[in-house]
């Protein structure tokens, strides 16, 4: 789960995690008295769940209260545009207010998990304000890594030795080394999979604060992290997204024509894939899960259709311990409830196979039966074209 | 042969008086799985499906001699049921929990490094070698014996690949998932290791997806030390960047992990690589005819 900059932050100076003073505004009066708190320069931010928000204009320096008010004013509302959002861009709700600092350094601070060592690990690289993918293939000598043991946690010398690369020296040393412990203490705590600060910022008075904060969570701990899922903002992701997720369903809408419905996450990936061979483009990915029941079929369709690019639909179920026709069942009550118009081709495998396929044919329903995921990919690339 | 699991392997299932663990323990039980206990706290002493219960995973060892665990315990409590089983002993440990939190994984790894145990999972259909035995949650009938190793990071594709295999003509001698999540036990390079020591597989199909570099660590093993022929597909072809496929452990992070890059170097390493998921079976033909 991904969050917005300001709740981060929140989150971070909690575990006492330096922050620019600041605070959130979704008016321009507010940003206007946050900036008479704070300032009087202070940046104003856009918040949506994106980066490269200055690149599309939504990071501005503001010289007083009324330039911060009239900022504010201009970028509450608007649809920001940045290399990460798409061309439609992204509705801009609320905008973080912050001090403004004088910059002595840049630096990089990000906290993931490596999965080939199987450890948290921590890097730090002088070369802040970079995208960190970016340094790796170019300057691989100047990223820093310490790998952490679980068992113990970060431990203080590994503060120290990533403060030293860093050339930290006296005061932002000593808050360097309190950076890196805290920041690590908040990946812990929150149970997050990402922690990134870019720029890590050292002020001219040694101060190391975090200039943006960018923090992601693991999904499968957020039932025992309430304080982290009250964060989610439904708005920043897509209505069919949202409606999914309440079943329990993982869609994901895709740019083609073709919606597929299947079971098991890997056997849908390879559904796409085998639409795209087949000449045509894959609307969704749409996992109903290996335990599937009627009705979440039943809402799974229902999704699937929902969405207006799709021109055809393919369900590609293996039942194994799921029977097929629970299966054939739950798309067929789905469709007459819609009056789906749209060509529909099922491939059905597995037990009561035979049983599915009659519930299929006799629905009065336009669905096809196909043997093989080829054959069905193959059939409902040639219905939609 | 098979690797891991026979018929003389003896099954404790935690959370076997749960809805899913009552479930599938009676599935691998009608499949020929010696099932000899089940686990759940508190229910010591009572029995289910015919078999004692126990308090714990040590008591289970020390009265029915149980080596290998199957775990359908809640996600929260799944990381401490896989360190008892470690703990008691087993040698297999087949953890079909999914939603286990990243963290967890991390402390159960560092935990299993001093133990001589083979963890499978956790979110695995889990592990059959047919006609023997099954511990986990996959349909026993379509899985025929024979010749052919399985290892997938997948569920209902990994029973696709069986009964393409299976169409061709060739059973299978062990099929393992590995498990979708970003941290799980046994990975590709353990398990090809002993499938290369087993006689009785003669050639090895390996299903991967985005995410992670599992994959290409494998081609690179696969290169320089595995001589049977090995037959590859990568699911998520067509996944975008930075989304999570349904596995928590199937997303392109970075620019990395892309199924093109996996493909690359499963190729480069001599893998018979099937581009399109029908056609695995025939990729396991072409592989065996040579």
């Amino acid at each position: 789960m991904k969050i917005h900059e300001y709740q981060g932050k929140q989150i971070l100076a909690k575990f006492g995690v330096r922050v620019p003073r600041g605070d959130v505004a979704t008016t321009p009066a507010a940003a206007r008295s946050i900036a008479e708190h704070f300032g009087p320069r202070v940046v104003v931010k856009a918040q949506i769940h994106a980066g490269g928000r200055g690149k599309g204009g939504g990071v501005k320096l503001a010289q007083n209260p009324a330039e911060a008010a009239q900022v504010a004013e201009k970028m509450i509302g608007m649809q920001l545009v940045t290399p990460q959002t798409g061309p439609e861009g992204k509705r801009v709700k609320s905008v973080l207010v912050e001090e403004a600092l004088d910059i002595a350094r840049e630096l990089y601070l990000g906290i993931v998990i490596d999965r080939a060592r199987e450890a948290v690990v921590l890097m730090a690289s002088t070369e802040g304000g970079m995208e960190i993918e970016k340094v790796a293939a170019e300057k691989p000598d100047l990223i820093f890594k310490e790998y952490v043991n679980p068992g113990t946690g970060l431990l203080a010398f590994q503060a120290r030795k990533l403060a030293f690369k860093l050339g930290l020296e006296g005061e932002a040393f000593k808050q360097g080394v309190k950076f890196i412990l805290g920041l690590y203490r908040a990946f812990e705590g929150t149970d997050a999979s990402l922690a990134e600060i870019n720029p890590l910022l050292v002020t001219r008075q040694g101060d190391v604060l975090a200039l943006d904060a960018k923090m992601n969570f693991d999904d499968n701990a957020l039932a025992r992290r309430p304080d982290i899922a009250a964060l989610r903002d439904l708005d920043e992701e897509s209505p069919l997204e949202v409606e999914a997720s309440k079943y329990n369903l993982n869609y994901i809408k895709l740019d083609g024509n073709v919606g597929c419905m299947v079971n098991g996450a890997g056997l849908a990936m390879a559904t796409m894939d085998i639409i795209k061979y087949s000449g045509g483009m894959p609307a969704n990915f749409l996992d109903v899960g290996g335990g599937v029941t009627e009705e979440a079929v039943t809402n799974a369709f229902k999704i699937l259709v929902g969405d207006p690019d799709v021109k055809g639909a393919l369900v590609n179920i293996f039942g194994g311990i799921v029977r097929c026709d629970m299966i054939a069942s739950g798309v067929v009550k789905a469709a007459k409830e819609l009056g789906t118009k749209i060509p529909v081709v099922i491939r059905l495998e597995g037990t009561n196979v035979d049983l599915g396929k009659k519930i299929l044919a006799e629905s009065g329903l336009a669905f096809s039966a196909a043997d093989g995921m080829k054959e069905a990919a193959e059939r409902i690339v040639g219905l939609v074209q | 042969m098979s690797i891991l699991l026979d018929e003389k392997t003896r099954v404790v299932v935690l959370g076997i008086t749960g809805g899913e663990g009552t479930f599938h323990a009676g599935k691998m039980v009608e499949y020929g799985t010696k099932v000899v206990a089940g686990m759940t706290p508190g229910k010591g002493g009572t029995k289910h499906l015919g078999v004692p219960v126990f308090n714990s995973v040590s008591d289970a060892v020390a009265a029915e001699g149980a080596d290998a665990a199957a775990i359908f315990v809640p996600p929260f409590a799944a990381a401490d049921a896989i360190m008892e089983c470690a703990d008691a002993g087993l040698k297999l440990v087949v953890c079909i929990t999914e939603g286990i939190p990243t963290f967890d994984m991390l402390k159960v790894k560092t935990y299993l490094k001093a133990k001589p145990v083979h963890l499978i999972g956790p979110n695995t259909p889990g592990i059959i070698s047919p006609g023997k035995a099954k511990i986990g949650i996959m349909p026993g009938h379509i899985h025929t014996p024979g010749r052919v190793g399985i290892i997938s990071r997948s569920g209902t594709l990994t029973y696709e690949a069986v009964q393409q295999v299976g169409r061709q003509g060739y059973g299978q001698s062990t099929a393992i998932g590995i498990g979708g999540d970003p941290v799980v036990g046994l990975k590709y390079i353990e398990l090809l290791e002993l499938f290369k020591a087993d006689p009785e597989t003669d050639a090895v199909v390996l299903i991967g997806e985005i995410g992670g570099t599992a994959e290409d660590e494998a081609a690179a093993y696969i290169k320089a030390r595995f001589p049977k022929p090995v037959v590859g597909f990568i699911a998520g072809q067509t996944a975008p960047p930075g989304r999570r496929m349904g596995h928590a452990g199937a997303i392109i992070a970075g620019g990395k992990g892309t199924a093109k890059e996996k493909m690359d170097a499963l190729q480069a390493a001599g893998v018979y690589v099937a581009v399109s998921p029908a056609d695995i079976g025939a990729k396991v033909k072409e592989a065996l005819s040579r």
